[in-house]
Parts: structure tokens; sequence; C-alpha cells
């Protein structure tokens, strides 16, 4: 075959495949990208309720209500808001009061988070990056390294 | 003193790479194989001895639990075992900067040595490119990361290796993908050796297939074993999370995986030229890119390491120079690498081109979805992030269409038109059989349509993979039968993991049940009885130790012993999850908190689920693994023997 036959082949090729993936990318990330919300940006500008959302702070001393098998109930912070949080599956073995956690699930009407997924990292010192941006914001902030 | 010493070490080993990088760019632009290629080699050799002594010299303090030094202290402790203090060298990231460094003066070494015999040009450039990236390293680790760094005042016990990772798979993991990410360095060295020296084609693919393919085949076992960790030591019964941390391992790989048989192209029919050189620049600059992601900490993942923006800032610098260094070179002189020879398309060139594509675009869907929160975030956007079903639905289609085409390449010709003859097409019908069974089975199992197209094409892979390597095992030689063998065993790999996915998917979600001794729960047709729970304390932490017995019909299976472990050093809980392995899938079982009912019992959270067929995942990853150290002994073999 020709060289320019075979450069036609090619990139025509080449082009179905990047305009399938591209196509394919927007797709999904309109649906797949989460929001994220602190609990001050809850209580002053709420999403719509039953909107996908994550949201992060420090899990409230005192708040936990562990359920029968798994799951809990307990109150999220970032020090000026709150926000309540039941969730029914299995909790992280780093889940525990003033954890930093990330939850991901649904805002109700009735003003509490229903969780699908609460998210607690395996090093006891870390901190997920949304939780120290949301604590820095309300000014909780209370890490060493304040930079 | 042995720190002090270590330190020193590591200052000598900075200025041979400064010695190597600029010994063997003069002696490559000399022409000549006089005392500037003996001083390149010599500076090589320094860089690795130094290294290597350094890296003895930290697992020495280790084993003395000198916890004046801060890296054993952070990640050291006096009741911890000896062997996992010895994989605590390089368990930090101080430590593992260390062995980073180690590895890539090992292919410095290597280069030198068996670098390309036939073109001195290529081999001291390329010597001396990998000079260069010692010296962005070791100064790294140096300035920044460096392992040696007393302490004051020093600890008294230390604070202990995270206990999520005392474990022996996540112990070997590092070394595995470190050794993959590093191999790929060389084949970055030998590119950009033969942009500048403009030396493209079949010399450059022969030179850096070997180590390409050994850093691929190390690359697969490291991802492998992290996903075997993550199956059964965080205890969520999943083995791929799509977490920005396996992104960042995957991408190479995908990238890597191309340039294999891209370059495979480029040697046998000159194919390619520009295109393999590009992979090569961009499979290292992925695994930069993947040691930023991990190590600097600026994405959620449920893989945690320190969150340190000085250290990110400094990976990021690195991370520029390397992949903007390496692709300003390309654009600069690609041109010199020729535009390769024409085929057919349907010739094997062809479908190794496509091949290239659908990994290609994987790549690169996954990279948008991994750095997307990263961008959103740069450009004053609201924090995002983006979930598993993202990755499913852009990667998992390419993927699959790749496994669509793979069958067909091994028996096309190169350059020719090879889809007409009809025995392929025959043959090709044979493997729709156990395709269509395997669809099949999996539709009535209730699977999902990406289920039941993963294990079609997952059969068809294996079908084809036998029946190629039928038709070439009785070629002549030992070198190009390996080669064929490794061919075989990769791709029966690939096909077995794709049919082990589709599988897995199929499985019922977790179920998690309060149980105290006595009591039973239910999953699938598998009854677990609690029997007891007991204290068993380790070496450095307490257990809760429960029996659980399972039976199906009356009959009993077996006993499962979960255990729940508390470390002090820490201040940390882990799960120990129990499997119970058999040919249909593993039974998984994980032993929760106890809490107190109102009748005053003691019951304990018991989470269990059935992971269908789990062992063909792992068989293929072995499989695609070792294929790929088969193919390398073929060519080894292929090599040695006189022309």
């Amino acid at each position: 075959m020709r060289r320019r036959n075979q450069r036609l082949w090619m990139i025509g090729g080449a082009a179905t495949v990047l305009g399938l993936a591209l196509a394919l990318t927007l797709y999904a990330l309109s649906d797949a990208i989460v929001l994220f919300y602190s609990p001050t940006e809850l209580a002053q500008n709420p999403p719509e309720a039953g909107t996908h959302i994550r949201i992060g702070g420090l899990v409230e001393d005192g708040s936990v209500i562990r359920g029968e098998a798994s799951g809990a109930r307990f109150v999220l912070t970032d020090g000026a808001h709150t926000i309540a949080v039941s969730y029914a599956g299995p909790l992280p073995d780093l889940f525990r009061e003033g954890q930093g956690i990330v939850a991901e699930g649904t805002f109700q009407a009735s003003g509490e988070f229903t969780a699908t997924t609460v998210l607690a990292k395996h090093d006891e010192t870390y901190m997920p990056p949304e939780v120290a941006e949301a604590l820095r914001e309300s000014g909780r902030w209370q890490g060493e390294d304040d930079n | 003193m042995i720190a002090e010493l270590g330190r020193f070490l590591v200052a000598i080993a900075l200025i041979a790479s400064v010695a190597q990088l600029l010994f063997g760019w003069r002696a490559a632009r000399a022409g000549n194989v006089g005392p500037l290629a003996v001083a390149t080699g010599r500076a090589s050799a320094v860089a690795l001895g130094t290294l290597g002594a350094a890296f003895v010299l930290l697992a020495v303090l280790f084993l003395q639990s000198d916890f004046s030094v801060g890296y054993v202290a952070a990640n050291s402790h006096v009741d911890k075992p000896v062997f996992y203090k010895i994989a605590a060298v390089w368990g930090g990231h101080e430590g593992s900067m260390l062995l980073w460094c180690l590895l890539l003066a090992g292919v410095g070494a290597g280069l030198n040595r068996w670098g390309p015999r036939s073109d001195d040009g290529l081999r001291l450039r390329a010597t001396a490119v990998q000079g260069g990236l010692q010296l962005l390293f070791i100064a790294f680790l140096f300035f920044a990361s460096n392992p040696f760094d007393r302490l004051d005042p020093a600890e008294l016990a230390g604070r202990g290796l995270n206990p999520i990772l005392q474990d022996p798979a996540l112990a070997m993991h590092p070394p595995m993908l470190y050794v993959g990410y590093v191999g790929l360095s060389a084949a970055f060295s030998l590119a950009a050796a033969g942009l500048i020296e403009g030396r493209g084609g079949r010399v450059l693919a022969e030179a850096l297939r070997p180590w390409a393919v050994a850093a691929w085949a190390f690359l697969t076992a490291g991802i492998s074993l992290g996903a075997w960790w993550a199956y059964y030591e965080l205890g969520w019964g999943g083995w791929w999370f799509w977490d920005p941390v396996e992104n960042a391992s995957f991408m190479p790989w995908l990238v890597a995986t191309a340039l294999i048989h891209s370059a495979i192209a480029t040697q046998r029919s000159g194919a390619f030229p520009g295109w393999t050189a590009f992979l090569a620049l961009t499979a290292f600059s992925l695994s930069a890119l993947g040691a930023f992601l991990v190590r600097s900490g600026v994405l959620t993942s449920v893989h945690a390491f320190a969150l340190d923006p000085e250290r990110g800032l400094w990976i990021l610098v690195m991370l520029a120079v390397i992949a903007g260094g390496g692709l300003a070179l390309f654009g600069w002189r690609a041109s010199t690498l020729g535009r390769g020879d024409g085929f057919e398309p349907t010739s094997r060139e062809a479908f190794i081109g496509a091949n290239n594509l659908f990994l290609v675009v994987t790549a690169g869907v996954v990279l948008t979805g991994t750095l997307m929160p990263l961008i959103i975030d740069a450009l004053g956007g609201r924090m995002i992030s983006v979930g598993a079903p993202y990755f499913n639905t852009v990667a998992t289609p390419f993927l699959a269409l790749l496994l669509v085409f793979l069958p067909f390449a091994p028996f096309l010709p190169w350059r020719k038109a090879g889809l007409r003859p009809v025995a392929i097409s025959l043959t090709a019908a044979l493997w729709l059989v156990p395709a269509s069974i395997a669809g099949l089975a999996l539709m009535f199992a209730g699977g999902s349509i990406f289920a039941i197209a993963g294990a079609f094409v997952g059969a068809w892979a294996i079908a084809g993979a036998i029946s190629d390597y039928q038709r070439s095992r009785g070629q002549a030689g030992l070198g190009p039968r390996l080669a064929s063998a490794g061919r075989s065993m990769a791709h029966a790999g690939i096909g077995l993991v794709a049919l082990g996915a589709a599988a897995d998917s199929t499985g019922a979600p977790e179920i998690s049940r309060s149980l105290a001794p006595g009591e039973t729960m239910q999953v699938g047709d598998t009854i677990l009885a609690l029997e007891s729970v007991t204290r068993a304390d380790g070496a450095n932490y307490m257990a809760d130790s429960a029996i659980l017995v399972a039976t199906e019909g009356g009959r009993t299976l077996g006993r499962l012993r979960p255990e729940r472990r508390f470390y002090p050093a820490n201040d940390q809980n882990t799960r120990e999850v129990a499997i119970r392995s058999g040919v249909r899938g593993d039974l998984y079982v994980s032993l929760g908190d106890p809490h107190t009912r109102g009748d005053g019992t003691v019951a304990y959270e018991v989470r269990a689920s059935f992971n269908p067929f789990v062992w063909l995942l792992g068989l293929g990853a072995a499989l695609i693994a070792l294929g790929g150290l088969t193919a390398l002994a073929g060519q080894a073999a292929h090599r040695r023997r006189p022309a």
C-alpha cells in the first residue's frame, strides 16, 4: 500500500478512537464529578436535596451513636457549623471521634446527610486535603504546618 | 557515626552522578572510547557503590534501633519483628527515595555496562542522561528527604511503622514497583540519547527492549502485590478502587505495555521509530508523576502518605524537568529518527498500532480523571472528586477493544496484508466457542452487560493465546521458542484478568451482622457460625481472634480465624481478614468492634462476602509477569547465539 494511504488509515483510526474517548470522557465526567462541601458551605448555601455530594470535617466529640451491628449516627463539624450524618454501612477501622473524615452521600430535605461511603485514612496523623482546607477556612486549623 | 557516614556516602553519590553526566556527555561528543569513557564507567560504579553502602548502613541503623535518627524513630519500634525492621528501610518516604536512587544508579551502571555494544555514542550518551536523572533525585534525597537526618532529642521507643503496612506482601510491594518505575528510566535515557545522537529505529528499539520488558514485568508484579494486599488487608473485599495512587502506577504500566509492543515493531520492521521514542520518554515521565501524586499527598486517597508541600514542590519541579525536557527534546529532534517503513492495514504492525492506540487512550482518560480534581482546584474552582464510575465507563471499553484485536496479531505477517488466509479465520471461529460459553455463563449468573462483555473478550483472548502457543512451540531455536511462549503466557494472563474481573463483579455485596458466640449468619449457600472469640496477642499488638465455622448443607467446610488487632505504639486498629479459597471463589470474613447488647451479651460485628473466582486474577497477573520474564530470557538466548 502507498504511504499516503497508510497515513490516511492511521489518522482516520486514531481520530475515531480519540473522538470516542473524548465523548465518553465528557459524558462520564458530567455524571461522576462529585462536589465537596464543608459544614459551613452546607449551612450557608445548601445544595438541592438528593444531590450526590461529598462532605468533610471532624467527627464531633461525644456525638457518635453506633448501630447494632454496623453503621452509626454522628455529627461532623468544621468548628463553625455542624451537620448530622447517618450511615448504615461498615465504618472504617480508623473512624473515631476527633478524626478528620470524608463522607459521600446525599443531603436530605430534613437537613440530615445520608452517607453511602465514609472514608478515614490509614494514618492517624493524616488529614484529607479537603478537610484541612475546610478547617482552615473556618479558622479552626490546629495543625503544626500552617502553610 | 553510622548516620553521618551514610550522609557522606549520599553526597559522594551526588558528586559521582555529576561526573557521570559530564564525562559521559564529553565522551559521547568526542566519539572515542578513551579515558573519558573509562571515567564515565568509574563514576557510575562509584554512584552505585556508595548508594548501595548507604542503603546497608540504613538497614544497620534499623537493626540497632538507633532512634536518634529521625527516619528510624518514625518508622521503627523496639518491639518490631526483625523482618519488618528491614522492610521499614524502604517503608517510609526517605528510605523509599534512597531505594529509588540506588536503583537509578544501578540502571546507570547497567546502561554503561550492557548498553548497545555496537554504538558507543548512544551508550555513553544514555549513561550521561541517566547521570542527569540520578543528579535530580539524589539532590532531592540529600537536601529534602535525607533518611540520615538526626533527631534532637532522640526518641526512646520509636513510633513504629504504620501497622497496616506490617505485612509480607506489602513489604515486597514497594521494591517490586520501584524496580519497575526506575527500570523505565533506562528506556527514557536511551530514547533521549537516541534523539540527541539522531539515532532511532532498530538500534534504539533493540537497546531499550530488554530494559522495558524487565521493568514492565516488575511493574506488573508490584501492582498485583498492591492489589492483593488491598484485598486481604484493607478488609473491604475489593482489589481495585481506581484510587489516585493506584492510577499512578497503572498509567506507567499502560504506556510501558504500549512501549514493549511498539519497540518490537520498530525492531522487526522499522515501523513507528519516533513513536517508540515518545512512549519511552512518556513511560518514565508518568512514573515520576506517580511518585509526585503518591508522595506529595495532593489527592485524597485511600492510601495515605505524609502531607508535605515542600517535598511536593520539589517533585513537581523534577517532574517538569523530566517530562518537559523529554517532550521538548522529542519535539525538537523527532524528525531525525525518520518516518518508518510502510505496512498494510492488516499487517502485524497495523494491529500493534491499534494496540498502542487503545492503551495510550486508556492512559489518557485515566490521567484526565486523576488530575481533574487538581486542575479544577488550581483554577480556583470548587473541590471535587472523580469516582470509580468515571473510570469504569471510560477505561473499560478501550481495554475490551484491545482484547478483541489481541488474538489476531501474533498470526499476522510483518508488513504484508495478512487477514486473508483462511486458516486464521477458521481458528478465530474456534476461539468464539469458549468466548460465547463464558459470556453466556455470566449472563445466567446475573452479570451486568460490562461483565458479560468482559468474560467474552477474556475467554476470546485466552483461546487465542493457546492457539498461538500451539502454533509456535515447534519453532527452531530455544530463543524464539521462549519468546513465543512468553508472549502466549502474557496474553493468556491478560485474558484471565479480564475473566476474573468480570466474574468478581457478579459477587453479592458484603453482609454485615452482629454475632455473639453461638450465633450464625448466611453468606450465599454458606452458613457461618461464630464459635468463640479469644485474646491472641502478638509481639507488638493486642488481638481478638475469632473462630468461625463454615458449613454448607450440613457439611463442614472449615474454620476461619479473622482477627481484630490493636497496635498501642500507633494507637491504631487493624482487621486481619480470614479467607477460605476454593475453586468457585473466596469466602472472605473480617471481625469488627465488640458491642454490648441490651441483655448484657457481648457481640461482634462480623462482615462476610463470597467473592467468585478471585484466583483467576492472581493467576492472570502471575502469568503476565512470568510471561514478560520468559520473553526476556528468550531474547537473551537469541542474542547469545553466534550470528
